[in-house]
């Protein structure tokens, strides 16, 4: 028994102009979300012995707990795993990387991932108003634009550092918006062209609204569990072959250097030497995309393109459909949708683009993919590699 | 009028900097054993407790590590401000300070600019160390 994990199922809510159907609550899409992706696999909630989740739903602190709200919710009986690790929207990959190793030592079995969001619907999010607790207490009195303005200076940094430029970044913007255009449940689809981006309206410098991430509902869900299991099930297995995940700082004035993200570095080279795979084997990247300087930063990070090399991989709409290398091919959070935390989007899209069910953006013979999330202000990530292929 | 922006929640980590602002002093740590400096509870050495970082006086010049000019502000209480200012520091002793450089020009500002702190008094009980361009 090699216990080997794998993702059997995925779904995501859907959505319309950034807000899921009226009716739905936080917990019920929850819920649609577990039973699509069980039925997509042809399990049931019956056959679920572990959970985690991540959102900011709820009462703050401690009330809400997580997945025990949700064990409640869902009616799982007694499950063997339980994981509220909420380090940001990387969150959901941390729980793969988690449920990995629960499953592979035998701890439990088929495992939920969930998220759920309303934060458009309830109109809960802005750029200011968090606490001025601990290492925020300067900068939320000194007025930073959070999170947009932490990434800012990231890229500022960048541009000093590596001479990336807001064209750079608008390359970026470009080529995730094309893959959206292809993508029917992308909030928005319409082309967009550098000189958009470039003369959208700035926010915190250097970023411009099309460099953010939008603002929507939504969640997903995602079935992991044995490669035992899987043979009777309706899906291949992608195989869950490696993960890794870190975190430097909480506020982005102790982020060590601001050019280089080295959580993404720590976490991506765990994932691949347990994978045994290489960046050069990637087939496709799906890199979470709060703004396009995140997507720079973690290309370098994650080995696809040298350190500062990042503004020549991105030149010319390299990462659009078509182009020499599919980066974000369901739209990102940048054009598909940005419920908060964007994490469990990245290997949702992945295991899709795996089986070969994805239509007009399908990239021909994907077989490795790696999928990283980031959370908070560039503070936490984690890794996940995956595969159709267990060797 | 009031003040209406967002004020720190002091606690017995950070007091020294805001005591030390109230006197127009710029308070960072240093860890004895390693020189190191740094601002809120950063050891910068693992095996390093409280009785061996101290409190001092930095001089209060430095230079910007990175910045960003908001065009949007974060917040209603800071509407009036835009385009207004924030940036990390990086002092003559080597910590890093997230702050306010207060300028007619954020356009002209760049990475590696020479800055020195000055002290706003926005109330009784608040002193914030903000910077402005030298020379």
């Amino acid at each position: 028994m090699s216990r080997q994990p794998c993702i059997v199922g995925v779904a995501d809510v859907p959505i319309e102009g950034g807000k899921v159907r009226p009716g739905t609550t936080v917990l019920s899409m929850q819920r649609d979300a577990a039973h699509e992706a069980l039925a997509q696999a042809g399990l049931t909630l019956k056959d679920v012995d572990g959970l985690a989740v991540a959102g900011m739903w709820g009462m703050p602190g401690p009330g809400a707990m997580m997945p025990v709200l949700l064990t409640e919710y869902l009616g799982i009986e007694f499950p063997k795993w339980l994981d509220g690790t909420n380090v940001g929207g990387s969150a959901f990959v941390l729980h793969a990387g988690h449920a990995y190793e629960m499953i592979k030592a035998g701890v439990c079995d088929t495992v939920l991932i969930l998220y759920g969001s309303m934060q458009r619907t309830d109109a809960s999010r802005s750029l200011g108003g968090r606490p001025a607790l601990f290492s925020n207490q300067f900068d939320m009195v000194a007025g930073l634009p959070t999170p947009v303005g932490a990434y800012s200076m990231a890229a500022h940094r960048h541009f000093h550092e590596y001479g990336s430029s807001p064209e750079t970044l608008a390359e970026i913007a470009v080529s995730t918006r094309a893959w959206a255009a292809l993508n029917p449940a992308a909030t928005y689809r319409d082309p967009i062209t550098i000189d958009d981006v470039l003369n959208s309206t700035p926010i915190t410098d250097p970023l411009h609204l099309l460099d953010c991430c939008l603002v929507t509902d939504g969640g997903g869900c995602v079935v992991m569990t044995t490669e035992e299991r899987a043979k009777d099930l309706k899906t291949k297995p992608v195989y869950v072959l490696g993960h890794g995940e870190s975190a430097t700082h909480s506020n982005i004035n102790y982020m060590p250097d601001m050019a280089r993200l080295e959580v993404a570095e720590r976490s991506s080279a765990a994932a691949y030497r347990m994978a045994g795979r290489s960046a050069k084997d990637m087939d496709l990247a799906m890199i979470y995309d709060s703004f396009t300087i995140t997507v720079l930063l973690t290309l370098e990070a994650l080995g696809l393109c040298g350190r500062g090399e990042g503004k020549d991989f991105v030149k010319g709409q390299r990462t659009a459909p078509g182009g020499e290398f599919p980066l974000n091919t369901n739209g990102g959070g940048l054009s598909y949708c940005h419920p908060g935390m964007y994490g469990i989007f990245t290997m949702i899209e992945a295991a899709r683009q795996l089986w070969g069910i994805c239509g007009d953006r399908q990239v021909n013979n994907v077989k490795n993919a790696i999928c990283h999330g980031t959370g908070g202000v560039l503070s936490s990530g984690g890794t996940v590699i995956l595969s159709t292929e267990k060797d | 009028m009031a003040y209406e922006k967002p004020v720190p929640t002091i606690d017995a980590e950070s007091a020294h900097y805001w005591n030390g602002a109230k006197e127009q002093k710029l308070m960072i740590q240093r860890c004895k054993k390693t020189g190191k400096c740094f601002l809120y509870s950063r050891r910068l050495a693992p095996d390093v407790d409280d009785s061996q970082v101290e409190w001092f006086q930095a001089s209060g010049k430095g230079e910007i590590y990175s910045y960003t000019v908001a065009r949007r502000p974060a917040g209603p209480a800071f509407k009036a401000d835009v385009p207004y200012v924030i940036a990390s520091i990086t002092l003559e002793e080597g910590a890093r300070i997230l702050t306010n450089v207060v300028t007619d020009d954020p356009d002209s500002l760049k990475i590696g600019q020479k800055v020195e702190v000055f002290f706003d008094k926005v109330s009784d009980d608040l002193t914030i160390p903000k910077f402005k361009v030298v020379g």
